[in-house]
């Protein structure tokens, strides 16, 4: 199995964790990968990105242009920043919520109100999870990000579900495994 | 055993513990940072954050001559600060193995530039190890220890962004056990007066002799024979660029780059058609082979010999760059990239430097700036930072511009971070006083070193490992550095803080004003949130203008979103009609 994924988002909003997780089900499957994350200037709020490629043999742990099978955003705007990343045909997963950036805050640019437009235009299959609402549900807005891989972990199929939890238990502090397993069935099930 | 993931950092930090390092300093820096960091879960070893990266140099350098092994990291541009001991070290050699890991950020992810540190180790002819991902990270540190033994020499260990911050599949092994040599004196080697020096440097000349013999052979430095019509001469994660983008040519992957093994080259070179030297930046590898004139060593004559000519020499390589490059193949194109609004990284919500950017923007302010979090000040809507060069550049910058421009004093504010007035900015308030500069030094104390993540540095009170230290005060130090216009105010309280930079910048004699309020992501004392009455809103946006990421404009009156507010209460302040209020609960 070869897999080619995006995290992106807004910094501060756990894109790492859930990248930690998928690397770790690429462990438990006995896969070779690597996961890159540059992380910018700024402790919070500008874009970030993780990239994780998971297969027989991984050598470059970029992402370029058109090669990602799956583009998983905690931000709508994040979705569409990466898209020119996005294989043909790849999918989209993302949280229906919006953070403005400065440059919308400071009227040097409005927030697109395209981005479905496009991503559907661009993508295989897109599909939009209120995440923030589901993680304020389960009483942690932290969980989004685990809510998020939940539905892509149903959507991939071919990854038994166990393997997937098995991670979520080895990379989480303990503390919080059992409110991340919930938020993983929550967006598994959505 | 079994395999982990690591990033390149933590393997670095993990090939210290298994080398039986005893002593690890750093200054915090991205992307090196983690590195010591990732120590401090190894408590075998003496782990400490140096104030500057000459000082973590240095500590590092005594236990090495004090018989232990020792590993000091930093960022590319702190090697800049070390190279003073570096190029001693180089001719006194070592005791204790000494590594130096020297993490290169090209394309300034999180950089002011992108030099290609590898040149240090040719210029202060030290050994070099570029490993390519985790797994050589932790292997080429146990390496360089073995290697600084035997060639008595400092050994560079350097590492990009991608090596770094990429996590890759790591297998461990268990720890040695290093004894620490007792404690010699040795007056010959030790001390670099003139007479000792210049025996230093002849045996300098030896020693990097037999490290390059060493390199000739050294297993990693190895050539990996494929098709023979390209022939990749190649370093550091661009091997892995090369693996991904030509998987049939024929590499000769260097671990062990300076010296440069030229006679391995020279082989290589004459079993393939067409040679491309492929390393990120400069044309490090690529110059000696051509000095050497390897390209024409063969029987056959000069074989075509391409590098920097067609490859990019400013910011990282990738697949798509050597299969445009080398073999000619189209870049793909993206199916839809639309247009999106840039989302540059801000000020946190609730950050105490907010309010000290809005004040000196409507002051007009000359601001030198410095490196932190609070360069972020130079960003819209904010717009108040004139320069930013290095650590500890803004007090004599603005010192400089006073000196050329009398005229401008009373428009002139340097500003500095905490960690930045302990690594090197103490030394130009002392010179700003001993020459006269009259302007204004802000120091911004927000209580941690926030932009690298949150280090301890010698003004928190603590360690790096959490225990208590000696809390070492800004205010007292600036005022035994000759400063009589000293005081520390509240990063909140917007109107005492622009009354009192207002009168500073008019007092015709340097001042300093101590901004101090813990960074918000790591207070302790912020509670509740504040948001915004619609009818009182008048949509005058006068609260936009402190740029704070939780207050946004929906068209007809402002918001503030309640998952980023902290509370800090600058808007409030902002507000002449009433309508940003506390939550109630």
């Amino acid at each position: 199995m070869n897999k080619t994924v995006l995290l992106v988002g807004v910094g501060g909003q756990g894109t790492i964790l859930a990248g930690k997780v998928l690397a770790q089900v690429a462990l438990n499957l006995n896969l070779d990968v690597k996961m890159s994350e540059i992380h910018g200037m700024a402790q919070r709020g500008g874009s970030v990105v993780t990239q994780i490629k998971m297969g027989e043999k991984i050598h470059s742990p970029m992402i370029e242009v058109g090669e990602a099978d799956d583009i998983i955003s905690f931000e709508k705007l994040e979705a569409q920043r990466y898209l020119a990343l996005l294989k043909p045909g790849g999918n989209i997963v993302y949280n229906d919520y919006e953070i403005a950036p400065m440059t919308v805050i400071t009227g040097a640019a409005p927030y697109p109100d395209d981005i479905e437009e496009n991503l559907n235009k661009a993508a295989g299959e897109v599909k939009k999870i209120p995440a923030y609402q589901m993680a304020e549900e389960l009483g942690n807005i932290r969980t989004l990000n685990i809510i998020l891989l939940g539905y892509v972990a149903q959507s991939w199929g071919e990854i038994d579900k166990e393997v997937w939890l098995d991670a979520i238990r080895v990379t989480v502090p303990s503390r919080f495994i059992d409110l991340n397993i919930e938020a993983f069935e929550r967006g598994y099930n959505y | 055993m079994s395999k982990v993931l690591l990033s390149g950092n933590e393997a670095i930090a993990r090939g210290a513990y298994e080398a039986g390092v005893h002593l690890a300093v750093a200054y915090p820096g991205t992307p090196s940072t983690e590195i010591l960091e990732s120590i401090t879960q190894y408590p075998e070893i003496i782990s400490q954050w140096g104030s500057n990266e000459k000082v973590a140099f240095e500590t590092a350098l005594g236990g090495s001559f004090g018989g232990g092994r020792t590993i000091v990291s930093m960022k590319h541009v702190g090697v800049n600060v070390a190279a003073d001991p570096l190029f001693s070290l180089a001719y006194t050699g070592v005791t204790g193995g000494f590594v130096l890991v020297s993490a290169d950020d090209p394309s300034m992810h999180s950089s002011q530039n992108e030099q290609d540190n590898r040149l240090y180790a040719h210029f202060a002819k030290i050994g070099l190890l570029e490993p390519a991902n985790s797994q050589e990270c932790k292997d080429f540190v146990k390496l360089a220890f073995q290697l600084s033994e035997t060639f008595d020499m400092p050994f560079m260990v350097r590492i990009t962004t991608r090596v770094a911050h990429t996590k890759g599949l790591v297998s461990l092994d268990e720890p040695i056990k290093k004894e620490i040599l007792p404690y010699e004196k040795n007056f010959p080697k030790n001390v670099t007066l003139p007479a000792n020096a210049r025996r230093l440097r002849v045996s300098l000349e030896e020693r990097l002799q037999k490290l390059k013999e060493y390199n000739e052979t050294s297993p990693i430095n190895k050539m990996e024979m494929n098709d023979q019509t390209i022939g990749i001469i190649t370093s550091g994660i661009s091997y892995h660029y090369v693996k991904e983008a030509i998987p049939h040519a024929s590499i000769l992957k260097l671990g062990s780059t300076n010296p440069l093994p030229l006679n391995l080259i020279s082989q290589f070179a004459q079993q393939v058609e067409e040679l491309w030297v492929v390393e990120e930046l400069e044309p490090f590898m690529e110059t000696q082979i051509s000095a050497a004139n390897i390209p024409c060593i063969g029987s056959s004559g000069c074989i075509p010999f391409y590098g920097k000519d067609l490859l990019p020499r400013i910011g990282e390589l990738s697949p798509t760059i050597l299969k445009d490059k080398i073999l000619g193949i189209t870049p793909a194109q993206p199916v839809l990239d639309p247009q999106s609004p840039i989302r540059p990284p801000v000020l946190c919500p609730g950050c105490p430097h907010r309010s000290v950017f809005h004040l000196l923007r409507d002051l007009r302010a000359i601001v030198t700036g410095d490196i932190g979090c609070y360069t972020l000040g130079a960003l819209s809507p904010l717009d108040s930072i004139d320069t930013t060069i290095c650590m500890g550049a803004s007090i004599p910058m603005a010192m400089g511009i006073e000196k050329v421009h009398p005229e401008l004093a009373e428009k002139l504010v340097a500003v500095i971070g905490d960690s930045t007035f302990f690594h090197s900015g103490m030394t130009g308030l002392v010179d700003a006083v001993y020459n006269g500069y009259t302007g204004t030094v802000m120091i911004l104390d927000n209580r941690i070193t926030a932009m690298t993540g949150h280090q301890q540095n010698p003004g928190t009170g603590l360690h790096l490992d959490g225990q208590e230290a000696p809390n070492i005060d800004i205010e007292n130090i600036v005022k035994a550095l000759g400063v009589k216009r000293v005081q520390t105010l509240d990063a909140y309280d917007l109107d005492e803080l622009k009354d009192a930079i207002r009168t500073e910048m008019k007092t015709r004699e340097i001042s300093v004003i101590i901004v101090k309020r813990e960074c918000a992501l790591i207070s302790t004392t912020l509670t509740g949130k504040y948001h915004v009455i619609a009818d009182n809103c008048v949509a005058c946006k006068a609260c936009l203008r402190i740029g704070c990421p939780a207050i946004s404009f929906n068209g007809v009156h402002t918001v503030i979103d309640p998952t980023l507010c902290v509370g800090c209460g600058v808007c409030i302040q902002l507000c002449r009609f009433g309508a940003i209020v506390k939550d109630v609960n």
